[in-house]
């Protein structure tokens, strides 16, 4: 347990959205160095908030808290009205394999499979069968443009065919919440629009709420609403509403 | 010129095609159209052809000249000068923020700026994520959020040295 003290922050509310992701008061320290001082906020349902900062604002120690892959020093988080922050390392293993897609900067893709295989992989953990799991697989290479490169290993793909790859991993199970890292940090900047574009056109149809983190003001404006952080805290002046035009589920 | 050169047009053709190829631009008036071809074919760069009567009034149609197509390719090979931007009026609200009051000041108006900023470049991603977005609209919010971008990256960076900035001042 750290030492760190929490600051007193206003909750940062989604508008017009429900909340699907619940975060009080969330310490964590590497160590001694506190990376979060005290963050509270909500995700609505089907949002896409974008949480941007400098490196080492904490951006994405907060992410790995809210996707249940860290577990905050004090303070909660919530999915739903589940407790996520105190619950087991089992449980929260379980809800980021059923319920939640992480994605991150490099795509992290297993590199002695094949894209499909690649895509299929958190099917087959859950327990999908086999051949169904495939199937699905090719449908979400499919819907990202790279259905082509089903039996390509990913050492041979560029870094925008690899990152769509790893976005169709993160969406096969239909999660209901998507964490995604820099998702297009990796990518020159063409790239990377079209990645950002197709992952939100799909999160939007299919309702799924994104936590997407980035330094870039370009990916973030993908967003619903932005937060910006600052040494480990919510930079309240800064938050942006949802605004009347925004295009976000409803 | 370079709407003429694709062949000739009447007025109304050459305002419709303006607006549909540089939507990021205003609306070319009728008037602005008809005054800039009679400068046009007062220098020699066009000249006007016969009157076409389609569904409406008398138009007259124009075509570029040979000295208006060496004007277009010399336009077209000079490099226009990278733009300094040295008039930034946030920098000087900054400054001003900062005479008349404090950090907090200037900082809180950086951070109301900002969050004005990416609104604006949320817009121009919905504008240019439509499906039925053209590739000029595109190009075009593609333009506008390079420049709030870098608008951006200079908030950051003032945001960070606003203290220092004061000391300056107060010097």
């Amino acid at each position: 347990m750290n030492t760190a003290t929490p600051h007193t922050q206003p909750t940062v509310e989604p508008r017009a959205h429900p909340p699907v992701i619940t975060a009080r008061s969330l310490v964590y320290s590497y160590d001694r160095t506190p990376a979060l001082r005290g963050i509270s906020l909500e995700v609505g349902r089907g949002e896409i908030l974008a949480v941007t900062g400098a490196s080492g604002s904490g951006k994405s120690t907060l992410l790995l808290c809210l996707a249940g892959v860290l577990a905050p020093d004090a303070g909660e988080v919530g999915f739903g009205d589940q407790p996520i922050g105190t619950a087991s390392e089992a449980a929260r293993s379980r809800l980021r394999r059923t319920r939640f897609g992480v994605l991150v900067q490099f795509g992290q893709l297993v590199p002695e499979l094949t894209a499909v295989e690649n895509v299929a992989l958190p099917l087959l953990l859950a327990g999908r069968r086999r051949a169904a799991a495939v199937t699905a697989a090719r449908t979400w290479l499919d819907r990202f443009g790279v259905a082509d490169l089903a039996g390509t290993r990913p050492p041979d793909m560029s870094g925008g065919q690899s990152q769509r790859v790893a976005v169709a991993r993160a969406l096969v199970t239909e999660p209901e919440v998507l964490f995604a890292d820099e998702p297009t940090g990796a990518l020159d900047a063409l790239a990377g629009e079209q990645v950002m574009a197709q992952l939100v056109r799909v999160a939007r149809e299919a309702g799924t709420t994104v936590v997407l983190v980035t330094h870039d003001a370009r990916v973030a404006a993908y967003g619903d609403r932005e937060l910006v952080m600052r040494d480990g805290a919510l930079d309240a002046g800064a938050v942006v509403e949802v605004s009347a035009a925004g295009g976000g589920a409803r | 010129m370079g709407l003429l050169s694709r062949g000739q047009r009447h007025g109304y053709d050459l305002k419709r095609d303006h607006d549909h190829r540089f939507p990021a631009a205003r609306p070319l008036a009728f008037g602005q159209v008809y005054t800039t071809l009679e400068r046009l074919y007062r220098q020699g760069l066009v000249e006007p052809l016969a009157v076409q009567r389609v569904d409406g009034p008398d138009r007259r149609v124009f075509r570029l000249t040979e000295a208006g197509g060496r004007d277009l390719d010399d336009w077209l090979a000079a490099v226009e000068p990278p733009a300094p931007h040295v008039a930034n009026p946030l920098a000087s609200k900054v400054t001003v923020a900062l005479l008349v009051g404090d950090e907090a000041r200037a900082s809180d108006y950086l951070r109301r700026q900002r969050a004005a900023h990416l609104e604006r470049m949320r817009a121009y991603t919905r504008t240019k994520t439509d499906p039925a977005a053209s590739l000029h609209e595109v190009l075009a919010a593609d333009y506008a959020l390079a420049h709030l971008d870098a608008d951006l990256r200079w908030m950051e960076s003032a945001l960070e040295r606003v203290t220092t900035l004061k000391e300056e001042l107060d010097r």
